[in-house]
């Protein structure tokens, strides 16, 4: 019981500060509220016993990527989102089509989808088990991970050096 | 009833931190005056120890100016964020010797999560930016905009130096649970050396300890408020109680970082005789604590302030350098020695 | 310790290149200002070095018998060999014709050719990996360093506005991928893909939905890649805006990275799906041929014209991977496909670098008027390449075309088989004007003058000498393709065991 209320609330929050986000068009305050979002899924992997990513989540999320975006938002001083080009029908027809898909998703999800469950590890997951997940079996796609952000540095490097 | 008695300890460790923060503000009063060769407060009751709780009073009777162009929601909630973050952190910090139990429960920390730890400390630290950030910004003003801004700048570039610091005594200690961490400087190293980190990660401390001065805003880093160039940085158009909190948020922020820095490196209760008397550890805590205070006031009274350019350099070509290194030979050893 | 050193025996190509990128990163610091055209040669060396590990590995029997790695995330095979040469062959191709344009732009070279030698990693990556999520980050090195490769140019502003389209489409294809992937592992509870296979298989999962939407949307994500229609908005605005050399590479390269990974997940882990799949491409093979070859039809602009040209060339491979009931023949097919076209585009693009001029100029129609009769040789290049590219005999384009042909009337897709013929013969209009307007055309007012670069003309003589001996001889290039698709369809593979 506890844990349906607690999954309630958590998803409400969660779901309704990114609808929040995306309706907002100050974007200092799209921005807070996706913080809210992250913050609510961090509650999610602690509920879950995945307390490691719990961490990692806010160190990661909230603490440096969200801060990153402020910072260029005020920055860049984006006072209120510019209205972009749109034609009422295209609008329209972005909507219907969105709500279509959200439909046929649903609709078959709901309807065709047996889901696997799985157990829960008990006593949730360790930093042990995490850490022996990472460099046993996922040894390889972990370094891979190393030179992908190798490449996004140099590219970041390449695009925005001072010219000489 | 495990939630309950988390509930209490928390509100006590509230009411502690709170409480003392008076005493710190008069105590950092009277050490610069110290420093300067002035005498400090000295009308508010004895040594003006009162001082503090008379200028508390008088900010709460100010009128609460409200600027009409700021951005009301953030800049109302931007002095909660600013002070939140600090006093969570206390959290999972043990201010005592975990084996004093009142009915079974011991008191001296609130809770002791392994899997998380140290991390929780980390994680709020790296929260404490959106206070001034947001502070910044919603005053909608250009010098309160430039200090948010670079406390945005400044705390992202100082973070990863503060957590390979951590890093390195995470590793040495095999433990992330910050009461791990302090058992384990328990035993002495070779030739009767204290088994503290601050002797076998000296590089460790100083990372975390700069650091710590950087993410909270205090001289030599304390740029987002240079009162020289920006006014008052980031809280300039704050007044009243809403300018109290975010000078509260640096005195807790001042008192987080000595408790985490003297668990972390000092040994946290740990002291002799605390085996036979184990009440002695709060007091060894608070000693320790409290000699670190006196360090980050001293400093302020000491050194300039950094140039801004100067800031940048010395966290990515020298904190980030010798973090890594540093890690990496912790690694080394702990290798080589087959595990923790 | 010596487990782990022979499993990585088995990366060796993916290793050497690896080790080259981070060489030229560290030789663009080292060297001298002047000395700097040096990191050409050492990329070619680099990926010369690493076709010489791919040959090693073939002869130490490797081809045909699948070795799985790193605990079943990589499987090493003659799959991955042969499009590892032909990632290979399109990076050699693509440094070469790099050299001179880069000094003469003067773009960063150093951070250029360490990111055209990460693209070629990422390729070669993903045609190794045996694994979703490992397949996901191998895509993300490849999409991430032909971005940046795009915006290198940055003082045209065509170049940055290629770069941001690329990204910023790019970004939702991964999406689309990453988003896939999830739901695949949570109907499978996996994300190796014979095991997806397996319990596919032995679950029953046919009609789950959600299976069948992580399969779509895993789809999406490479047909974007590909450049399938509806998924092409962003190729001609990329190709036309990017630095030449970089359209050239990339227009070969990573279609074909994203062909072989598409047909091994769609072979490997979806074939008992395939009737779910197959009349999906079938129709984005059908509408990609049709709008790339009309569309191309229209353009004046001959980069712009071989960008739609790359789209139609998308629609024929990718009718060779809708014949999966062809088995290894299907898929042999577009291995060989994938290496005729990377050997004709390039050398296509090498010729219009040849005529190009500083700051990209040069790259109308109308300037290859007449070029016969100052430049026999250029030409001729140009009307082996355009003749192969429309896929007539006796060019590797024609036999390329013909096999993949051969697979979907094997497969019974009479329909796309009669669409490929009718959108072929479309093609060769536009084609063979630009032959007929280097023939016989007068030459206007100022005929171009020529860019000489021996490393250019080593590139354009190279391809075509390729072109000529995949049409002429096919048999050896045919023969190892053949081989190759054997080790994904083959099925059942000996389970070499955890390391």
């Amino acid at each position: 019981m506890t844990e349906w209320i607690l999954f309630i609330v958590l998803t409400a929050v969660a779901v309704g500060s990114a609808l929040m986000m995306v309706l907002n068009r100050n974007p200092v305050h799209a921005a807070l509220w996706l913080v809210l979002t992250f913050l609510a899924v961090a509650v999610f992997f602690l509920v879950l016993g995945a307390q490691f990513l719990f961490a990692a989540q806010i160190i990661i999320y909230t603490g440096a990527i969200m801060v990153l975006f402020l910072f260029v938002v005020m920055l860049l001083n984006l006072e209120r989102e510019r209205e972009p080009i749109v034609t009422g029908g295209q609008r329209a027809a972005a909507v219907a089509l969105a709500f279509a898909l959200l439909a046929v998703l649903v609709i078959a999800i709901a309807a065709r989808t047996s889901f696997p469950t799985m157990a829960m590890v008990p006593g949730g997951i360790t930093l042990t088990d995490l850490g022996v997940a990472l460099f046993d079996e996922w040894l390889l796609p972990f370094e891979l991970a190393s030179i992908l952000l190798l490449v996004a540095m140099i590219g970041a490097i390449a695009l925005a050096r001072r010219r000489t | 009833m495990e939630y309950l008695i988390m509930t209490i300890k928390a509100v006590v460790v509230f009411a502690v931190v709170a409480g003392s923060m008076p005493f710190i503000v008069w105590a950092e009063r009277k050490v610069m005056a110290d420093a300067q060769a002035r005498i400090g407060p000295n009308r508010v009751g004895p040594y003006g120890i009162l001082q503090s709780f008379a200028d508390a009073l008088k900010l709460m009777f100010k009128e609460d100016v409200t600027p009409r162009q700021v951005d009301k929601p953030i800049y109302f909630l931007a002095p909660v964020l600013a002070m939140i973050p600090a006093l969570t952190a206390f959290a999972v910090v043990p201010y005592g010797s975990p084996e004093v139990t009142v009915y079974g429960v011991p008191i001296f920390y609130v809770t002791d999560p392994k899997q998380v730890g140290v991390l929780w400390v980390f994680a709020v630290t790296t929260l404490s930016v959106y206070g001034v950030v947001l502070a910044g910004w919603a005053s909608n003003n250009k010098w309160s905009l430039l200090g948010a801004l670079r406390s945005a700048a400044q705390m992202i570039s100082y973070e990863v130096a503060l957590g390979l610091a951590i890093l390195g005594v995470v590793l040495g200690s095999g433990s992330l649970s910050l009461i791990d961490i302090v058992e384990k400087q328990a035993v002495p190293r070779a030739f009767g050396i204290p088994g503290i980190w601050l002797f076998a990660q000296p590089v460790a401390f100083l990372l975390f300890f700069t650091a710590s001065l950087a993410e909270t805003n205090r001289t030599p880093f304390d740029l987002p408020e240079a009162e020289s160039e920006l006014v008052a940085g980031f809280h300039t158009e704050y007044s009243s109680f809403k300018f109290a909190m975010f000078f509260m948020a640096e005195y807790i922020n001042v008192l987080t970082v000595s408790a985490v820095v003297a668990t972390l490196f000092l040994g946290g209760w740990l002291g002799p005789g605390v085996g036979q008397f184990p009440l002695l550890g709060v007091v060894y805590f608070a000693l320790k604590t409290a000699a670190l205070i006196y360090l980050i006031m001293w400093l302020r009274a000491t050194l300039p302030r950094f140039r801004y350019d100067q800031l940048m350099r010395f966290a990515w070509k020298v904190l980030l350098p010798l973090g890594l290194a540093n890690v990496f030979i912790t690694a080394l050893w702990v290798g080589l020695r087959g595990g923790t | 310790m010596s487990n782990s050193a022979a499993q990585l025996a088995y990366l060796a190509p993916e290793l050497v290149v690896a080790v080259g990128a981070v060489a030229v990163l560290a030789l663009d610091i080292l060297l001298p200002e002047r000395s700097r055209r040096l990191l050409a040669r050492a990329t070619a060396a680099a990926l010369l070095a690493s076709l010489a590990a791919v040959w090693w590995l073939y002869a130490g029997e490797v081809a045909g018998r699948p070795e799985r790695l790193f605990t079943g995330t990589l499987v090493r095979d003659g799959y991955s060999l042969f499009l590892d040469a032909v990632f290979l062959l399109a990076g050699i191709l693509g440094a070469l014709v790099s050299a001179r344009y880069v000094d003469r732009e003067g773009l960063q070279s150093g951070e250029y050719y360490a990111l055209m030698l990460f693209a070629v990693l990422g390729m070669m990556l993903m045609a190794v990996s045996a694994e979703l999520v490992t397949l996901f980050i191998s895509y993300e090195i490849l999409s991430l360093s032909v971005y940046v490769l795009s915006g290198i140019a940055r003082g045209r502003a065509e170049s940055a506005e290629a770069a941001m389209k690329y990204f910023l489409l790019g970004a939702f294809s991964s999406g689309f991928l990453i988003y896939g992937i999830a739901l695949i592992y949570g109907a499978t509870g996996t994300t190796a893909l014979e095991a997806i296979g397996a319990a596919v298989m032995s679950r029953g999962l046919f009609g789950n939905s959600l299976l069948l939407i992580g399969m779509a949307l895993v789809t999406v994500g490479f047909a974007f890649k590909v450049a399938a229609v509806p998924f092409h908005g962003w190729v001609p605005d990329v190709y036309q805006g990017a630095p030449l050399p970089v359209t050239a590479f990339m227009s070969a390269g990573v279609k074909a990275a994203a062909f072989g990974a598409l047909a091994r997940v769609l072979f490997t882990a979806f074939g008992s799906l395939s009737a779910v799949w197959q009349p999906a491409l079938w129709l984005l093979a059908l509408l990609t041929m049709v709008l790339g070859n009309t569309a191309a039809i229209a353009q004046t602009n001959i980069k712009r014209m071989l960008a739609y040209s790359s789209i139609a060339h998308a629609g024929y491979m990718l009718a060779g991977v809708a014949a999966y009931t062809a088995g290894d023949v299907a898929l042999g097919s577009v291995l060989y496909y994938a290496l005729v076209y990377t050997a004709m585009n390039i050398g296509a693009f090498a010729v219009v670098l040849v005529v190009g001029r500083e700051g990209e100029g040069n790259q109308e129609l109308s300037d290859y008027r007449g070029l016969a009769v100052r430049h026999p040789w250029v030409a001729a290049g140009m009307a082996l390449f355009m003749v192969s590219l429309s896929g007539l005999p006796p060019t590797a384009g024609f036999l390329g075309k013909f096999y993949i042909l051969n697979a979907a009337l094997r497969a019974n897709l009479i329909g796309l088989a009669v669409a490929l013929v009718l959108a072929s013969l479309i093609s060769w209009y536009y084609y063979l004007r630009v032959v007929w307007l280097m023939y016989f055309i007068k030459p206007g007012e100022a005929p171009p003058t020529l860019s000489g670069a021996p490393s250019l003309r080593l590139a354009v003589g190279m391809a075509a000498v390729l072109v000529l001996i995949l049409g002429l001889w096919p048999s050896a290039a045919l023969n190892l393709a053949q081989v190759a698709a054997l080790t994904v369809t083959a099925g059942g593979l000996p389970v070499i065991g955890r390391p």
